[in-house]
């Protein structure tokens, strides 16, 4: 709040200041002359190194709109700001004690004694707020935004007249638009304006919309007249509802990055689990094994190749999903294939696998959570009007889909794809016509094994890598599939968003952990309704 | 625990159709089942009355092990009624677990029998009587009921396997038991699936034999079957299914000199 | 699978060889660790301590769990997963009992209120702490609290028929529920650390080695007592419906059985057995907290009852007590870090290479050298006809 503080003072000088400018001859007039203002009375007023006389010429520095106007605050900020010789000059002191003409910042050619000008406490108020002001003239139009968009929100009417004289310049649209929403937060709350002139302002504010717009809404005095009053209640009434609306786009935005992290992890269980049949316990490992494959390769390129970093989960990609392949291939070949059509069985060796590969990292890696960057183009933010979307949230939503709608293709389009669906639906026919089924068993719990090993890349990016990694998202797949329907992409990729949205949207009612319960129970519920998921093959006795 | 739904009178039904219903033990009427677009049942309707035994026959596809689904309760019909007793019973509304209490018994087309059980366990858990869980628990074998375990035992010709498991059993002695079991919950409708499936000559006219002695002792039958010579031997009414709906019905001789049905096992 | 020839028809016994060889080494090992560990001076090479006194009793309450589980794993095919979550519940009611014990000697010495709800500054004792502080109360909580829980649950699981995997997943979930609620402080459980500092019971010590002894004596008499409630049942025409429901559903619902009817009893009398191992586990061991719900926690339970034998109740007891003794063997040794290695690769070794356990596989030997010796328990038939 430090810089709120400051804002306030530095309004409230500039009150003074500009009251001292209309006096002054040289004053707004001056400022709103085309080429370089001319500003040498202020400099003629630091020469008299009165306090009284600095402050002022602050203020018509601040102004004045010169470009030379910001070097000299600064000198005088830094001790930089000398003056003598007869009559007094000002300099700035340059390197090496060099007298520049502070105009020009070119070196004088003769360099009288000199001694800098003085500042105390009052005077550094004014230097702060002749930056603040100078802000609003800068040739930087983010910069003028951004005080613009400060000097609203402290509403101080002692403002108003530096903000006007930068209004009046001022021709960058989105600027203007700011320095108008500042101008009307501060006129809706001053004293001795016409109703018409407040409501003007209220209706200005009112379509910004957002949480600050609301507070100065709600500050519009109790003696404003009634239809101003009026005004202002129909404006707060518009923004709650506007920013209900955005903050349950905000959580439909978190639901879906929620969803999107469910669908990669469920996604490789999808294959091994909806598509085989078989319950994969040791599939949340598998997601493991991929950020831990993040992070070796993230060192590799720390101590070699520093110059790859950014490029690093682009090569960890493919490398987790062959290392996460081939392991599951192994996992297969060894141990599940003697236990296909035993699930309960399956699932109590894979979770003993599990157990395994957990203890395996930690012995390797240690217990503690590993650290795993974030590449440049995946750190940072934006907003779309009131919602605020990171960009890595983004990235995995994209990667989810992309790796849903890859898997889907290679499930659809190739070969392997065709035997995998073959050998699901009819083992012994698929096994005559050829298709070698325990290949195909092998290679399809590879890619979902795989599959695991690429969400793994992804989620090192927002959880903590650590050997308990994986545990933490194998109940979630489970339901995720089950509810999805087994044996259906396409329910899973529902199933996730579904439950990801479900969960957002709970959680401002219910708090994190409840929402988490309730989800839970709900999908419990829902099994108990439907048993096959949301989209359940309905066939002629599947059983006996 | 039989709280079956009792019908309403027909008041909009014919005076034939009712007279049909009420005299009926079991009375299905346009019913249709539908998976994902296709029609497994289409619009079919058939009477089975009190002590008749009816054989049923038709290619694959033709609906036979779905009818037998809508008739123990495992398929709920899109629509079309399922009557039992007289009209007095509406199945559409029962679980499999009531309507096996109202007296349908099923044999499944694959033998089902409780494999990790002794024969004998086997035939007095089928045996008709308490089916509630918690008096069960503290149940004893009267001696009634062990008279008509050896009765059936000898019906089916087990006695000298009663303490073997059931899964040791060869196929067509667990088609036996599964048959003796369906007695011992003494049904008045036997639906019978395919019960010569991979038998032997002599097991198959064996098996004609046992199914004409149950029909002789009051019991209804449906029984399910592709193999002509079984049905010949039991010589019974045949009636032929073809894509969900009954193409021809009468004596086995008329049946088959059926046109159509010849077309549909023949091909066109 | 297992149909070995032609076995004498036999009027059912209750107990069976390995029943009453098991009952007997209970009973001799309940009477003899009380005698090893007051009779015997400590210098002496077959001294019991009374931590290994505690901690056998530990493993017995272990054994009555796995039987609770082998009840409905073994013989109805429900593999639960949240089976711990039984036995936490009545663990946990078991520890309210025992806070409530505390009064004021408490680090705040509240008379009513426990130390961690003076912590969170609570003012009032909650209403589902009411009552806990009688020993009667609590006891019927130590049942009621799991098989409440496990009639609502199965009420709903088994009447829309999930069952296989489906069904190890939902318990997965709701103990995985479960464990979260019971980490939070405004649940009233005490949160992350649970319940502890137990001070006494009935008015007996509970540190002291008389108090010790007779909670181990307990829980062998529960154990016992639980193997005979679970072999009465599945000797019962009720028992024969659950194992008829095992190895064929569908089958039992066309014979007019209600299965899930059968299943839910089932269920619910395993819920309790849990719960009551929970109870006696609590005060032996000191502490409750939300980690005994934690979903590794049940499948840990059920690699005792695998590595026993599923379906022969003497295999899930003896199963609990090897693993477990395995497990405090290699934890405390330098072997340590191995032990999960040991454990992963226990649930790997058991379903390749002995899918039938220790006692199942005996029972195979058994009768393949004697053919004409009683039925054992309820062999498992073809694998996996549960699903």
């Amino acid at each position: 709040m430090t810089s709120r503080a400051r804002l306030f003072r530095f309004a409230r000088l500039l009150c003074a200041l500009a009251l001292l400018c209309a006096a002054a001859p040289f004053g707004r007039a001056a400022a709103q002359d085309a080429g370089a203002p001319d500003i040498s009375a202020p400099l003629a007023q630091l020469t008299t190194n009165k306090y009284d006389d600095t402050e002022a010429a602050l203020g018509a520095l601040a102004l004045s709109g010169s470009p030379a106007a910001a070097g000299i605050v600064t000198a005088l900020a830094e001790g930089k700001l000398v003056f003598g010789g007869t009559p007094p000059r000002l300099f700035i002191q340059g390197e090496a004690g060099a007298l520049l003409d502070p105009l020009t910042l070119q070196p004088v050619a003769e360099a009288p004694a000199v001694k800098p000008v003085r500042v105390n406490n009052r005077v550094r108020r004014a230097i702060d707020a002749a930056n603040g002001a100078l802000s609003l003239v800068s040739p930087d139009a983010g910069k003028r935004r951004e005080a613009a968009l400060a000097v609203g929100r402290s509403r101080d009417e002692a403002a108003l007249p530096a903000l006007e004289a930068a209004l009046a310049k001022e021709s960058d649209p989105k600027v203007k638009s700011a320095m108008n929403l500042a101008r009307a937060s501060i006129l809706i709350g001053k004293e001795g304006i016409t109703p018409a002139e407040r409501i003007a302002a209220v209706e200005l504010v009112g379509a910004e919309g957002n949480q600050d717009a609301l507070a100065i809404l709600r500050s519009v005095p109790d003696s404003a007249a009634p239809e101003v009053k009026q005004a202002a209640a129909d404006a707060i009434a518009g923004i709650e509802r506007n920013l209900a609306l955005w903050g349950m786009a905000q959580n439909v935005w978190y639901g879906l990055s929620l969803g999107s992290v469910l669908l990669l992890a469920a996604i490789g269980l999808a294959i091994t689990f909806g598509v085989m049949g078989v319950i994969n316990m040791a599939h949340g490992e598998m997601v493991m094994l991929g950020a831990y494959t993040t992070f070796v390769v993230q060192e590799v390129i720390r101590t070699s190749y520093p110059g790859l970093f950014d490029v690093s989960l682009l090569i960890a990609i493919p490398l987790a999903f062959v290392f996460t392949g081939l392991i599951g291939v192994l996992i297969e070949r060894t141990v599940i294939r003697f236990l296909y059509g035993r699930a309960l069985e399956t699932l109590l060796a894979t979770w003993g696998i599990s157990l395994i590969l957990q203890q395996a990292i930690r012995t390797i890696f240690g217990p503690t959570n590993r650290e795993v960057g974030a590449p440049s183009w995946m750190s940072g933010s934006f907003e779309i009007g009131q919602l605020a979307i990171t960009s890595g949230r983004l990235w995995i939503i994209v990667f989810s889909l992309l790796v849903f709608f890859a898997l889907l293709a290679t499930l659809r389009l190739t070969r392997i794809g065709l035997e995998m669906r073959a050998v699901t639906q009819n083992r012994r026919m698929a096994a005559s016509m050829g298709i070698r089924t325990n290949w195909v068993d092998a290679m399809t719990f590879g890619l979902g094994s795989g599959i695991a090993g690429m969400a793994g890349v992804a989620l090192s990016q927002i959880d903590n890598v650590s050997p308990n990694l994986g545990q933490s998202y194998i109940i979630d797949s489970f339901l995720v599939v089950v509810f999805g329907g087994v044996g259906n992409l396409w329910g899973t990729l529902v199933g996730a968003m579904t439950l990801g949205v479900a969960n957002k949207l709970l959680e401002p009612y219910a708090g994190a952990v409840l929402g988490k319960i309730a989800l839970l129970v709900i999908v419990i519920l829902f099994i108990q309704k439907r048993p096959r998921g949301l989209f359940a093959l309905k066939g002629r006795s599947i059983e006996a | 625990m039989t709280d079956t739904a009792t019908l309403e009178p027909l008041a909009e039904a014919a005076p034939a159709a009712k007279k049909e219903l009420t005299e009926a033990l079991l009375y299905l009427d346009a019913v249709t089942v539908t998976f994902d677009g296709f029609r497994a049942l289409n619009a079919l309707s058939f009477t089975v009355d009190p002590g008749e035994m009816r054989a049923v026959i038709g290619p694959n596809g033709a609906g036979k092990t779905t009818m037998m689904d809508v008739i123990t309760g495992k398929t709920r019909p899109d629509r079309g009624d399922v009557f039992f007793n007289g009209g007095t019973t509406d199945l559409t509304k029962l679980d499999e677990t009531q309507i096996a209490t109202l007296g349908i018994g099923r044999k499944f087309q694959k033998p089902t029998v409780f494999e990790s059980h002794t024969v004998l366990d086997n035939l007095r858990l089928a045996l008709k009587g308490q089916r509630r869980a918690l008096p069960n628990i503290f149940r004893r074998e009267s001696a009634a009921e062990r008279e008509r375990i050896d009765e059936i035992f000898e019906t089916i010709r087990l006695t000298e396997h009663r303490d073997r498991l059931g899964g040791a059993l060869s196929h067509g002695q667990k088609q036996w038991l599964e048959i003796g079991m369906l007695l011992a919950q003494d049904p008045k409708l036997l639906l019978v699936d395919e019960p010569v499936a991979g038998m032997t000559d002599a097991e198959t006219a064996q098996t004609a034999e046992l199914l004409r002695a149950i029909n002789a002792n009051g019991h209804s039958v449906v029984v399910v079957e592709h193999d002509m010579t079984f049905v010949r031997d039991l010589g019974v009414r045949v009636m032929c299914l073809h894509e969900g709906s009954v193409l021809a019905e009468g004596t086995l001789d008329q049946v088959s000199a059926n046109e159509r049905v010849i077309e549909v096992y023949l091909g066109r | 699978m297992n149909t070995k020839g032609l076995a004498m028809t036999r009027p059912p016994a209750l107990l069976g060889t390995s029943g009453i060889v098991f009952l007997i080494v209970l009973a001799v090992v309940a009477v003899l660790v009380p005698v090893l560990n007051l009779a015997v001076t400590p210098d002496s090479a077959v001294h019991v301590p009374t931590y290994v006194v505690s901690l056998l009793g530990k493993y017995l309450t272990y054994a009555l769990l796995a039987l609770s589980v082998d009840l409905i794993w073994g013989y109805v095919g429900i593999l639960s997963l949240g089976q711990g979550a039984f036995f936490a519940l009545g663990g946990y009611a078991m520890g309210m009992y025992l806070m409530r014990q505390i009064g004021t000697r408490g680090v705040y010495g509240d008379p009513v209120l426990p130390d961690f709800m003076v912590f969170l500054n609570w003012k009032e004792l909650p209403w589902f702490w009411y009552g806990f502080d009688m020993f009667p109360f609590a006891a019927l909580m130590v049942l009621l609290a799991p098989g409440l829980l496990a009639l609502v649950f199965g009420w709903f699981a088994f009447r829309s028929r999930v069952t296989g995997v489906y069904l190890s997943i939902i318990t997965q979930a709701m103990t995985f529920a479960l464990l979260l609620a019971f980490f939070r402080n405004d649940m009233g459980f005490g949160g992350n650390n649970g319940l502890t500092d137990f001070k006494d019971i009935l008015g007996f010590n509970i540190q002291a080695d008389g108090t010790r002894l007779v909670l181990f004596v307990l829980s062998a008499v529960a154990l016992g007592l639980g193997y005979v409630l679970c072999r009465f049942l599945v000797r019962s025409h009720f028992g024969k419906v659950l194992v008829a429901i095992r190895d064929a559903e569908t089958r039992v619902r066309f014979t007019g059985y209600r299965a899930e009817n059968y299943k839910l009893v089932a269920f619910v009398v395993s819920a309790m057995l849990a719960g009551i191992a929970g109870a006696l586990y609590v005060p032996q061991v000191g502490i409750i907290n939300p980690s005994e719900f934690s979903p590794a926690n049940s499948i840990e339970i059920i690699v005792w009852v695998a590595v026993g034998g599923r379906g022969t109740l003497v295999g899930a007891a003896l199963g609990a007590v090897l693993v477990n003794y395995a497990k405090t063997y290699f934890t405390s040794g330098i072997l340590a870090p191995y032990w999960l290695f040991m454990l992963g690769g226990l649930f790997v070794a058991v379903t390749l290479f002995l899918p039938k356990g220790i006692v199942g596989t005996y029972y195979d030997w058994r009768e393949k050298r004697r053919p004409h010796d009683d039925i054992p328990g309820a062999p498992i038939a073809a694998p996996g006809p549960a699903e």
